[in-house]
């Protein structure tokens, strides 16, 4: 199966300094990746960079196997949807035309139906003819959501879809996120909340300062030792029964993997 | 549509009192006369004087209201019009360097020819900067610049001109006026406007997507590139056509596009078409005011729409700075 989104050994500079460093990541149809990292790892360049969206210095991006640049504008809208951390709207439209500028080239009727369908997922079908400034960050924030989904396209990229959401409304678009994913959508999100990503993302992929420190499942990555190189946090995961919560405390001394354990014969037993 | 309708009926009902109003009152067989034989006395009052130059002031308003909501739409901000960002005073500037060289007289059409030029430049320069500078405030500042520098040659322009006949010229230009047009001015300022226009209503749908912000226009799959460049080519031509015919008109290409808002639910595509009605509203009342109040000398209709919109552009600066911290 062709990757839906695939990242060789992605170098960029930003300002003449290195942001990104040989980051190599591949999402697949019908899984949702996490970025994970601290403020200015490179999450958000990751995500630019796999959309065409600034130059590489290094490396290639592929959308469904075609390299990125090499897509016309429409080809490219036709393979992936972004949804950027930026949630200014620059006028104050009601909810229902932003959400339909998801399914732009649709004609007005399917698109005005789209919309306020992907509204109503997000939970925002009673303020579908509300201006968008005139409501809170958060809910603006969903209505961008629910252009996303409305894009129907095969890879959504969301840059912190859960920033400045309460925690029901976290669970609902990560729900909804994973609902597409499970329809065949590959999601490529980043988050903030470790936990969070332990529950609703199939795998992680960890930056620290432009460089990949851990990649795979939420149990494997999200080990002290990749807590402690990316965040430098002591912390563990723990697997409760609402699901796994990452307990984390400020680094107390950088971490040093355990000596390794003395091979232990059966006759000291 | 309805707001259409109604807003293009307003606008025909002005255009005829601009016809039966008048500095020299006429009477009811006089207007009579004017419709049964137009080469009347009264007839050359109404159709050949008082006709084109309301005709001109509603086209004048109509290609600057369309201007200013084709620029508040691009760049996001609703203080962006052809005044603000400077596209009007580089307009005027090559409109006054050829009446003060005298090509005026030389070279038929060149003072339009100028004035479009001008206008294309600004309206490159603009873009330009836009595309560098994301804060809208940024932008203002910039246009402010550019409106001063626009300024400042067209006062060299002044100070270098030989003859005082040429300054004054240039000067009862730059008051804006849509006094003494023809027919034929009208059809001349109609080749930029109206694929000015055409530009403009094709940018709408990317100009809705711009409210997402760059990126997410880059990626919806729209030819942003050609919108944009439709865009800023339309508001140009507009405003060139304009500042051709009637000189430096300040505030109608801001205050259109604010009055139709609240009516199309602030969408940027939908407020193109209200905004050139209502322009042309405001100017052909903003020119029956400036013939009809009594003055010794007649008010010039840049001078009256900067009366009345300086004030406007304080309030929504006000309302503006606002949403700018939200």
């Amino acid at each position: 199966m062709t990757a839906a989104l695939e990242l060789i050994g992605v170098g960029v500079d930003l300002a003449g300094r290195p942001v990104l460093d040989g980051v190599s990541l591949a999402v697949e149809p019908g899984e949702m990746v996490g970025v994970l990292g601290a403020n200015g790892s490179g999450k958000t360049t990751l995500l630019r960079a796999a959309l065409g969206l600034l130059r590489l210095k290094r490396g290639a991006a592929r959308l469904a196997g075609r390299p990125v640049g090499a897509l016309s504008e429409g080809e490219r809208a036709s393979l992936a949807a972004y949804l950027p951390q930026e949630r200014r709207i620059g006028w104050n439209m009601p909810a229902w035309r932003v959400a339909a500028l998801g399914a732009v080239n649709r004609p007005p009727a399917t698109a005005r139906r789209v919309a306020l369908d992907a509204l109503a997922r997000v939970g925002m079908a009673a303020l579908a003819e509300r201006g968008v400034r005139d409501m809170s960050g958060g809910e603006r924030g969903r209505v961008l959501i629910a252009r996303l989904i409305a894009t129907g396209a095969p890879l959504l990229i969301a840059d912190e879809p859960a920033a400045g959401l309460d925690p029901d409304a976290q669970f609902l678009v990560m729900g909804l996120l994973r609902e597409r994913a499970a329809a065949g959508a590959a999601i490529l999100v980043t988050l903030h909340d470790l936990t969070l990503a332990a529950r609703s993302c199939d795998r992680l992929v960890v930056l620290a300062a432009g460089r990949r420190v851990g990649l795979g499942s939420p149990a494997e990555v999200l080990n002290p030792e990749v807590l402690s190189a990316a965040f430098g946090l002591e912390g563990e995961l723990i697997v409760t029964r609402a699901g796994p919560v990452i307990a984390v405390r400020r680094e107390t001394a950088p971490y040093r993997p355990p000596p390794p354990t003395p091979f232990a014969g059966p006759n000291e037993a | 549509m309805r707001l259409l309708a109604l807003l293009a009926l307003a606008l025909v009902l002005l255009i005829a009192l601009g016809v039966a109003l008048g500095e020299t009152p006429l009477s009811a067989r006089q207007y009579a006369q004017a419709f049964a034989d137009p080469a009347s006395p009264a007839g050359e009052v109404l159709w050949s004087l008082r006709a084109p130059r309301a005709v001109a002031a509603a086209l004048v308003g109509a290609a600057l209201g369309l201007a200013g909501a084709a620029m508040q739409g691009l760049l996001r901000n609703p203080l962006a019009d052809p005044g603000v960002l400077g596209v009007s005073a580089v307009s005027a500037l090559g409109a006054a360097t050829v009446i003060a060289g005298g090509l005026a007289l030389a070279i038929p059409g060149a003072i339009e020819l100028a004035a479009l030029a001008g206008a294309l430049l600004a309206g490159g320069l603009v873009v330009f900067l836009a595309a560098r500078f994301r804060q809208p405030e940024t932008l203002i500042l910039f246009g402010v610049a550019l409106s001063a520098m626009g300024g400042a040659l067209t006062a060299l322009v002044f100070n270098l001109s030989p003859s005082l006949m040429a300054t004054n010229e240039v000067l009862n230009w730059l008051l804006g006026s849509v006094a003494n047009r023809d027919w034929g001015d009208i059809a001349a300022a109609l080749i930029p406007a109206v694929p000015g226009a055409a530009l403009t209503a094709y940018a709408g749908r990317g100009l809705r997507m711009l409210a997402l912000g760059e990126e997410t226009a880059a990626l919806s799959g729209l030819p942003m590139a050609r919108l944009r460049a439709a865009a800023v080519a339309g508001a140009a031509l507009l405003t060139g056509a304009a500042v051709a015919m009637a000189g430096v008109i300040g505030f109608v290409g801001l205050a259109a596009p604010h009055l139709v808002r609240g009516a199309v639910s602030d969408d940027p595509a939908r407020t193109l078409a209200p905004s050139a009605l209502i322009g042309a509203i405001l100017l052909v009342a903003a020119d029956l005011v400036a013939r009809l109040i009594p003055t010794d000398e007649e008010l010039k209709l840049g001078v009256v729409t900067a009366l009345f919109g300086a004030p406007l552009f304080a309030l929504v600066a006000w309302r503006a700075s606002r949403s700018w911290r939200a």
